[in-house]
């Protein structure tokens, strides 16, 4: 554990001394605030608070930011220390394969939570400001924040998979790239597709939701979107998500076996990886 | 695995490796007891590297066995040993962005090593005044000397240096061999690879020469020396005027090289060398002085170089 620590918190000395830290805060709090501030204007007499409306408008941003972020962070990880040749040297300390693994994932986590909690965060102080906030509305939002991380959870750890695999780091830029549109765009696009040429006849509901857990950001977006009441029904798809049985548990097991399966082929090419 | 009797620190036997169809190393076998400081000698590419990630357990071999403190490096349960391990890659390379002080601390917790540890080490390789600058900003001596503090840290009882004094001063070379010695007076092993002989043979209890991935010789310089059957070279200063008449006098069996109005070269093999000399002072009082010049140790690495025809065929 304390060699974990070790790493992670060289992984995060790193994010700070480069302003990545400051700068994912910077982003990410200031759209947040746009996004709200602008996005409860509308909300006029409708009775949705104006916390669930961010939640929402948060949700549906945070699907394309956080994947982008996450992998940003971590495509480098691994092929970047191959071919600097920091990680020969690294290797011939006491330290073991998966604790180099798990050490840099606990670190850029961390940092992914610093920067999610402080400019989600952050925004949050400033709304409840401004608008005031029921306990319900706080829920959503805290729980929007830790959903946030697990997703960019999962694209860390396939940014590892992706920067253990590939020869150089062009190649990892280039490949990480390829995963945010396959998984953020074109999987969304292509679903949609089928719903449409499909009709209905053969894509049941329970297929329609087992093809939606498939993608990581889809999960993160029912997760988002069904479980608060305030918010699913501001979102206007109230009772969708438990009728398709898909209950919260559920969602976030997909989530954390998308984070497992990367790590766990990372750490799998990492071990017979001759330096 | 551990034969404590024989205090054999690191032992390959008949240890091969392929990249791909290329052959690095082939069947390499040796041992490194307690304390030794052995170096690998050769050229670029002769498998020196290769030899130390081996046993270093950053690549499995191909064939073979590889055992070092007891155990085979390339299994995790291994790398508790590390804590007493040093490494000084061939091109060191840090993390840029950290200041040299944070790089050292860092291996240092790794290591278990006490920080305090740093400042000594930063200090002594003269690092002391830039301890607060990024790596980055370094020049290639500055890293060098880095790589050197990080490889001492925590008093380590196994040193592989690889090619240690690349891009050092004349003056820091000293100090860094000053270092080596504390450490082996306190028992240390070490394993270096150098091209450059005769800095590393004063203290180098054995050689292992490589070429093309094989190991062609091994041995202390005295048995390198009687391998290599080199002629030793007598230099005979005579009366002027005299050389033709000691020349005589020494025999036609005597080998002379090369011969001048008071200068006689003379060249033999090392078991004539006592009888030569035996000789040469009974002649009396018309020789003025007599040098004896064994073979330099260039010789001695070129001799097997050259003469060693492998399969590779590099030259």
């Amino acid at each position: 554990m304390k060699m974990l620590w070790i790493l992670a918190t060289k992984e995060l000395r790193d994010g700070l001394r480069n302003r990545w830290i400051a700068a994912a805060i910077i982003v990410l709090g200031t759209l947040a605030l746009a996004l709200s501030l602008l996005g409860s204007a509308p909300t006029g007499t409708v009775k949705a608070s104006a916390m669930d409306i961010s939640v929402i408008s948060l949700a549906s941003l945070s699907v394309y930011l956080i994947p982008l972020i996450a992998l940003m962070l971590s495509f480098d990880a691994l092929v970047g220390e191959f071919e600097r040749g920091t990680m020969m040297l690294l290797l011939t300390y006491p330290v073991k394969r998966w604790q180099v693994i798990m050490g840099k994932f606990l670190g850029h986590v961390l940092i992914l939570f610093i920067a999610i909690f402080a400019g989600y965060g952050g925004a949050m102080l400033i709304l409840t400001f401004v608008n005031g906030a029921s306990l319900d509305g706080w829920q959503a939002y805290v729980s929007m924040m830790a959903n946030s991380l697990l997703l960019g959870a999962v694209f860390i750890a396939l940014g590892y998979l992706v920067s253990v695999l590939v020869k150089e780091r062009a190649t990892a830029a280039g490949t990480a790239i390829g995963l945010w549109l396959v998984f953020v765009v074109l999987y969304d696009l292509l679903l949609f597709g089928l719903l449409l040429v499909d009709e209905g006849q053969v894509i049941g509901q329970q297929l329609f939701s087992m093809l939606m857990l498939i993608s990581p950001t889809d999960t993160y977006r029912i997760l988002n979107l069904s479980m608060f009441d305030g918010v699913s029904q501001a979102a206007g798809i109230a009772g969708i998500a438990s009728e398709a049985g898909l209950s919260g548990t559920l969602l976030i097991s997909v989530l954390l076996l998308w984070i497992a399966a990367p790590l766990a082929a990372t750490l799998l090419v990492f071990q017979k990886r001759e330096l | 695995m551990t034969s404590n009797k024989t205090n054999n620190v690191i032992s390959l036997h008949a240890v091969k490796k392929r990249y791909g169809n290329e052959t690095v190393v082939s069947d390499v076998s040796f041992d490194i007891q307690s304390g030794e400081c052995v170096v690998l000698v050769g050229h670029n590419g002769a498998g020196k590297t290769t030899l130390m990630k081996l046993m270093l357990g950053l690549t499995r071999p191909s064939s073979g066995e590889v055992n070092v403190l007891g155990a085979n490096p390339a299994v995790s349960s291994a790398i508790a040993q590390h804590k007493t391990l040093g490494y000084l890659p061939e091109s060191v390379a840090f993390y840029e962005a950290m200041t040299g002080r944070e790089v050292l601390a860092f291996y240092a917790r790794l290591k278990e090593a006490s920080t305090v540890d740093c400042d000594n080490l930063l200090d002594v390789v003269g690092l002391a005044h830039a301890a607060k600058r990024r790596v980055g900003t370094y020049s290639k001596g500055m890293r060098q000397r880095l790589g050197l503090a990080q490889a001492m840290l925590g008093n380590p009882q196994l040193l592989f240096l690889d090619e240690p004094t690349t891009g050092l001063d004349p003056i820091l070379r000293q100090q860094f061999y000053q270092l080596i010695d504390a450490l082996h007076k306190e028992g240390a092993t070490s394993v270096i690879s150098s091209h450059a002989l005769n800095e590393v043979e004063a203290r180098a209890n054995r050689f292992i020469i490589m070429k093309a991935g094989n190991m062609i010789a091994s041995g202390t310089l005295d048995e390198l020396y009687q391998l290599a059957a080199l002629p030793v070279r007598l230099k005979v200063s005579v009366t002027p005027g005299q050389t033709a008449n000691v020349a005589e006098r020494l025999g036609s069996a005597t080998n002379i090289s090369e011969i001048n109005d008071q200068v006689l070269n003379l060249t033999c093999i090392n078991g004539e060398k006592m009888p030569l000399i035996r000789r040469i002072t009974e002649l009396g009082e018309v020789v003025n002085d007599l040098q004896i010049m064994p073979p330099k140790l260039d010789e001695v690495y070129s001799h097997f170089m050259n003469n060693h025809r492998t399969d590779g065929g590099q030259p």
